[in-house]
């Protein structure tokens, strides 16, 4: 059998930068935490008004005691709910997302909050958002006639504004 | 040898083939058209989708099936020297696959199939669309199983001989089909037809993405495989030299077949069903898959240098103009090399396990696979069709000037339509919607790439069009043309190949390992654990 020398070191080039990229991917994974969204956490999709975590009134942000704030919200056709929602910038995030319905596909564009929401499944992402301002959500996979007029808005304030915000609800509720 | 009915076989796939083509061009031109929303009359969201829809089952389904099913079986009677076995059988297959298509065409065109051609449940479509499209997928199964029985025959009679290249890519392509294949029929078969029929009320949404995705990427390779048979064992000849290392396109061939099917789950980077640990494995296999690819880009690239300093090109580049750039088969590969590279930084980043998330689902997804896909695999179809048709029609090709000017228009198309989505889809446009309004300010800047892409598609339709025109003007002429397929002679003729270059039988164990090590769990996993599926929803 008969392979060129110039073959075999273009076979080692290949190898060498095929080797480079899975490095890179998996020293960030492994090494600074930086994976696909995945939490394989199944909920009946009928039953979510019912359910602890999703029934409407739970629904929206809710800061954690170590200052982190999780977001729930439901996709349905042809919304995103709540349809309003405000957020802090520069904290760390964890979005739940759960479909009523059919299949759909959240992010924000030019940042890495993007997930597939899947009946059936609670579809999880952390991140953080760096800059104050108006945020379209994107439903970005095709789930019927209405999908290009799925879309809300959100609203990232500062943090310190966002603690001026939450002090006054707290002070309403009071 | 008389190959008549080998010839008839394989044009009537041809025709099947670059008619759903040019009908899909069409749509396509209507699509870039509507969502650009500047023209009022046409809007029409049930439109669209439906049109989506068949576009897709069109050129992803039907365009390539056909094509494959066609150029294999003329391969293996022309590469082999054998007559094309039992051809009733092969006839049967045709007819199956088309019935398929004509069935699953009914509700596609009166909208009663707009979930697209990844299925989607559960978006329900009509039955009819299921069942056909299984039938357009078991109508390829006949295919495969020529293919396999011609190549032992083959073998058989030439003990040890090492099988001719063509002849063992098409026969890898076709074992490649039928492990990947097996994914969606699975996901139809079990979950689609009988919820579809009414006989189980809900979906796994979950599962059935999984099984999708088994089949999701390989079957890109099953679409690119004739391409590449034509990259090694036509267009050097073509170009006026021999082929580089005929050992090294086998083993890309084999590390095609074998590494692109247990990597499917890069299209679940997104998804909440699957862990992430199983993803990551996924990405490291998806990255395997670019060893073949580059070898291919080495070994065809030398081997055009070599004709190309045969036809007398001098100096470092001198042999890229000493070309035979007038040879629609050599120009398509040269185009289509130029968008392989062009897409192939894209497809770097969507492989990239966490960089996906940027780009996930938007506009920059279909960017990059109608410049991959409908640009260097579909450019190869036309290149190898503007060589097939006269020796399969007895006719002398029809202007080839004209075929020339096709090529260059589609290349020019493509670029011009491509560029504009991946931005879009870098500014956040979501894929496959039927309107670009979203009453934001972010969202306005969308639409001068939207108008960009109407003239990108006008030059594609054109194009198509022009590729029906002279296959069609090639059919009916009353001159005659005899010739033969010629395949490219490697430099250093092949002896002593070693049993595992030339046989697949030790590939398809391994492939049996690595498919149970990728998907046996995540399959597993829905039985499992509680699942909970989804009811019916109309599209
Ligand atoms: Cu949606």
């Amino acid at each position: 059998m008969h392979i060129d020398q110039l073959e075999k070191r273009w076979a080692g080039i290949a190898l060498g930068i095929a080797g480079f990229f899975v490095a890179v991917i998996l020293g960030s994974a492994l090494f600074h935490g930086i994976h696909a969204p995945s939490n394989v956490e199944t909920i009946d999709s009928a039953k979510l008004h019912l359910s602890e975590e999703f029934a409407e009134d739970k629904l929206g942000a809710s800061t954690n005691p170590d200052g982190s704030v999780t977001v729930r919200m439901v996709a349905g056709r042809y919304g995103f709910y709540p349809k309003t929602l405000t957020l802090p910038a520069e904290t760390k995030l964890t979005f739940r997302w759960v479909s009523l319905d059919v299949i759909h596909g959240v992010h924000i564009p030019m940042t890495n909050m993007s997930t597939m929401i899947v009946p059936g499944y609670v579809a999880q992402v952390q991140t953080e958002l760096h800059h104050a301002g108006d945020y379209p959500l994107l439903c970005n996979e095709y789930c019927g006639m209405g999908h290009a007029h799925m879309w809300s808005n959100i609203k990232v304030v500062s943090k310190a504004q966002w603690e001026a915000l939450n002090k006054q609800r707290g002070a309403n509720h009071g | 040898m008389d190959n008549s009915v080998e010839k008839k076989l394989a044009l009537t796939h041809f025709w099947v083939a670059f008619g759903a083509f040019g009908l899909a061009a069409v749509m396509g031109l209507y699509q870039v058209i509507e969502r650009s929303g500047f023209f009022g009359f046409l809007e029409s969201r049930e439109v669209y989708y439906a049109s989506v829809s068949t576009h897709g089952v069109l050129m992803g389904f039907v365009l390539t099936t056909f094509f494959i099913m066609g150029f294999g079986y003329y391969v293996a009677t022309s590469s082999l020297k054998l007559p094309v076995w039992n051809k009733t059988f092969a006839w049967t297959g045709f007819g199956v696959a088309l019935a398929g298509v004509v069935m699953a065409a009914l509700p596609l065109l009166f909208g009663q199939a707009s979930v697209l051609f990844t299925f989607y449940p559960p978006l329900k479509a009509h039955p009819l669309f299921y069942i056909g499209a299984t039938l357009l997928v078991v109508g390829s199964w006949f295919w495969c199983v020529s293919m396999i029985v011609m190549y032992m025959q083959w073998k058989k009679a030439n003990p040890g001989v090492p099988v001719p290249l063509a002849m063992f890519a098409t026969t890898g392509n076709a074992i490649l089909w039928l492990w990947t294949s097996a994914g969606v029929a699975a996901e139809v078969l079990f979950q689609l037809i009988p919820w579809a029929l009414g006989w189980i009320d809900t979906i796994d949404a979950g599962l059935a993405r999984t099984l999708f995705a088994w089949t999701l990427h390989p079957i890109v390779y099953f679409w690119l495989i004739p391409s590449y048979t034509a990259f090694y064992c036509l267009v050097p000849k073509q170009a006026g030299g021999f082929l580089f290392s005929d050992e090294m396109a086998r083993a890309a061939f084999i590390l095609l077949v074998v590494f692109s099917l247990p990597i499917g789950f890069h299209h679940l980077y997104m998804d909440p069903e699957q862990g992430h640990g199983w993803k990551l494995l996924h990405a490291v296999g998806t990255f395997v898959v670019t060893l073949p690819t580059f070898i291919t880009g080495f070994t065809v690239i030398a081997s055009l240098e070599i004709a190309g300093r045969l036809n007398g090109g001098k100096g470092l580049f001198g042999w890229i103009a000493a070309l035979p750039w007038s040879n629609p088969l050599v120009l398509a590969l040269i185009l289509g090399l130029l968008m392989l590279i062009f897409g192939g930084f894209g497809g770097l980043i969507n492989a990239s396990y966490a960089m996906n998330a940027m780009v996930h689902n938007t506009a920059w997804i279909s960017g990059h696979f109608h410049l991959i896909f409908g640009g260097t695999t579909v450019i190869m179809y036309f290149g190898i069709a503007y060589y097939f048709w006269p020796v399969l029609s007895g006719k002398p090709l029809y202007c080839p000037s004209l075929a020339i000017a096709q090529l260059w228009s589609w290349f020019i198309g493509m670029i011009i339509m491509t560029t504009p989505w991946h931005i879009l889809g870098l500014l956040g446009q979501p894929r496959r919607i039927d309107s670009v309004h979203y009453n934001n300010l972010l969202t306005l800047s969308w639409e001068p790439y939207e108008v960009t892409m109407i003239f990108g598609g006008l030059i594609l339709l054109g194009s198509a069009g022009l590729l029906v025109y002279i296959l069609y003007k090639t059919q009916i002429s009353q001159e005659s043309y005899q010739g033969e397929i010629e395949y490219a002679e490697p430099i250093h003729a092949v002896k002593d190949l070693p049993n595992y270059l030339n046989s697949f039988g030790l590939w398809n164990a391994i492939i049996a390992v690595f498919m149970l090590i990728a998907f046996g769990y995540p399959i597993l996993q829905f039985f499992l654990m509680e699942t909970f599926g989804s009811g019916r929803w109309g599209v």
